[in-house]
């Protein structure tokens, strides 16, 4: 009933004011091709700059470096725990650096323009560049699976722990690149780009992590828990599967992409 | 093909774009000519659906720019001004890669991709990384890109800019041959180049129009303001009065020196008196050495033009 009625003033209507205000009807323009296509051009200009290699490298250095000295040492327990939290704590500052890029670079070069008066919409860019993002990830995930081959040739890790554990780290960093690609969306400087996403992320993981323990008043330590990113991973890493944490993360991703888009969208009328 | 009503943008408080109309038809090839900072950019890019006009209405091929953008896009190719590229890809791998965002085929994409590298000259360069490409070279890229879907409208805004003299004569060459298939807008601040192209003409500065119709019709506009220049031997009075009675002369100044009167004569619009002048001299036994049309160039016509925005904007 309401859409009809809406149809019925736009066509009725057919002053500027009321087309003006109708919403893009027009269909199309975010398949799967398109968005896979952006995917991999993302992913092929991240293999190709230098600044993912260093991250890549840093962040492999420093994991392993903690791996040898916290994690494969007499008398831990067989776990991924410990250095799983390690690696949240260092995707906080790394992430930012791979995706700070993601979309400021196409504001800076002009190539935006070329991408948003193709046939394919502003939320198929967005998730384009996150995919694309995420698979680079996933590639610097994957090669951390080296330690667990090392760790179950030394003792028993439990299997499902692990898998949990690495579900986690995909969620984290997905929710982590989210936040970037947002960051990204704001600003044609990628080195904003980058600060604005670690202090966002600084923001739910440190500051709330010390809020939860340290807040003057219970309300405020309840809610510092709750929006604490990394009290929600935190689960994953024990081997369990909460369906809240779940959720939160999810929906912490979806939000963030939705946010850039918008950023995207609101960019044009300026 | 393209209408645009009444279409404002502005930035701020600045006026981009102020109240500008115009439509073009299916298969011209029309340019849009302006100074640097004129609006025609703004205007480009309402139409190719990059950002939306502040009031107004444009279509494309039927389609609202604003509400069935989509269709509009797939039916534009586009070249922005400053061109951008990726330049870590390859062309080819580009050309693929904006193939993919059009939705194309792959058997569509490989067929399009050699239509256009064969138009474009590509041929050689494409395997090159764009980045090691020269200014002329990503132009034609960026050519190419509009051309991949064989799209009814080409907006091509300075498609020239930054090209070295012989780059220009080529590129041009090329926009004239795709004339034959699709609706094209052009955008330039250089005159000769609107002419050697284009069938019609939109003459903006200031985000208004000031002039626009065939070429011929602006040529016609400056023709008629020009004046006829006449040296007569004869009596000064008598050569004057018998000028004036001409049908269609409308003012007579006479220098007159050495026995000869230099006569500066305005005539109506789009009427040539030449001949009836040269049959009075002859009629009335004066010595006639020197009868000419002193013809505006449509050169001289833009810059009068945009002096004249230029000057309007500064006494705001």
């Amino acid at each position: 009933m309401s859409s009809e009625t809406q149809a019925g003033i736009k066509t009725v209507g057919g002053a500027a004011a009321a087309m003006r205000s109708g919403p893009d009807t027009s269909t199309g323009g975010g398949s799967l091709t398109m968005v896979w296509a952006l995917a991999q051009r993302e992913l092929a200009a991240l293999f190709y700059l230098p600044i993912a290699y260093v991250v890549g490298a840093i962040f492999l250095g420093v994991t392993g470096w903690f791996f040898m000295n916290e994690t494969l040492v007499p008398g831990q327990e067989a776990s991924l725990r410990a250095l799983m939290e390690r690696m949240a704590g260092l995707l906080v500052f790394a992430l930012p650096l791979l995706t700070m890029r993601s979309l400021a670079d196409d504001y800076a070069n002009g190539t935006i323009e070329t991408l948003m008066t193709a046939p394919v919409t502003d939320a198929a860019v967005v998730v384009g560049k996150f995919l694309g993002a995420m698979l680079f990830y996933l590639v610097l995930l994957a090669a951390t699976l080296l330690h667990v081959v090392l760790m179950a040739s030394h003792a028993a890790p439990v299997g499902t722990v692990v898998l949990v554990g690495y579900l986690g780290m995909i969620l984290l960093g997905g929710l982590f690149i989210a936040v970037g690609i947002f960051a990204s969306s704001c600003t044609r400087h990628q080195l904003l780009a980058a600060i604005l996403a670690i202090i966002i992320l600084a923001i739910f993981t440190f500051l709330v992590d010390a809020g939860a323990e340290y807040a003057g008043y219970a309300w405020l330590r309840n809610v510092c828990a709750y929006v604490n990113i990394f009290w929600h991973f935190a689960d994953f890493t024990k081997g369990i599967i909460d369906s809240r944490s779940v959720i939160f993360l999810g929906s912490g991703i979806i939000f963030f992409l939705f946010l850039a888009t918008k950023v995207m969208e609101s960019r044009r009328w300026r | 093909m393209i209408t645009v009503k009444q279409l404002t943008k502005t930035y701020g408080a600045h006026k981009a774009v102020d109240n500008v109309s115009f439509s073009v038809q299916k298969g011209d090839i029309v340019g849009f000519l302006g100074p640097n900072g004129a609006g025609k950019s703004t205007t480009l890019r309402v139409l190719t659906c990059y950002h939306p006009a502040t009031s107004g209405t444009a279509t494309v091929a039927g389609y609202d720019v604003l509400t069935q953008s989509m269709e509009v896009r797939r039916r534009i190719g586009y070249l922005p001004e400053s061109n951008p590229l990726y330049p870590e890809m390859r062309v080819r791998e580009y050309l693929d890669f904006r193939g993919k965002l059009r939705g194309m085929s792959r058997g569509d994409r490989a067929a399009a991709i050699s239509r256009v590298t064969e138009a474009c000259w590509l041929g050689e360069f494409i395997q090159r990384p764009i980045g090691q490409l020269s200014k002329g070279m990503k132009q034609r890229v960026g050519l190419a890109d509009a051309l991949l879907h064989d799209p009814q409208v080409l907006i091509l805004d300075e498609p020239t800019i930054g090209l070295d003299p012989n780059q220009i004569r080529k590129t041009r060459q090329l926009i004239g041959d795709l004339a034959k298939r699709h609706t094209i807008i052009l955008s330039s601040h250089i005159l000769p180049e609107v002419e050697a192209i284009c069938e019609r003409l939109i003459i903006i500065a200031g985000g208004k129009i000031r002039a626009s119709g065939s070429i011929g019709e602006v040529r016609n506009r400056i023709v008629g303001a020009s004046r006829l220049i006449a040296e007569i031997r004869g009596p000064v009075q008598q050569v004057q009065d018998g000028v004036r009675k001409i049908a269609g002369v409308k003012s007579v100044d006479v220098h007159a020196a050495d026995g000869w009167n230099r006569l500066h004569i305005g005539s109506d619009e789009g009427r040539d008196v030449r001949e009836e002048i040269a049959a009075l001299a002859a009629r009335s036994n004066w010595g006639l050495r020197e009868l000419r049309l002193e013809v505006g160039s449509l050169e001289e016509f833009f810059t009068q033009i945009t002096a004249k925005a230029a000057g309007a904007e500064a006494a705001e």
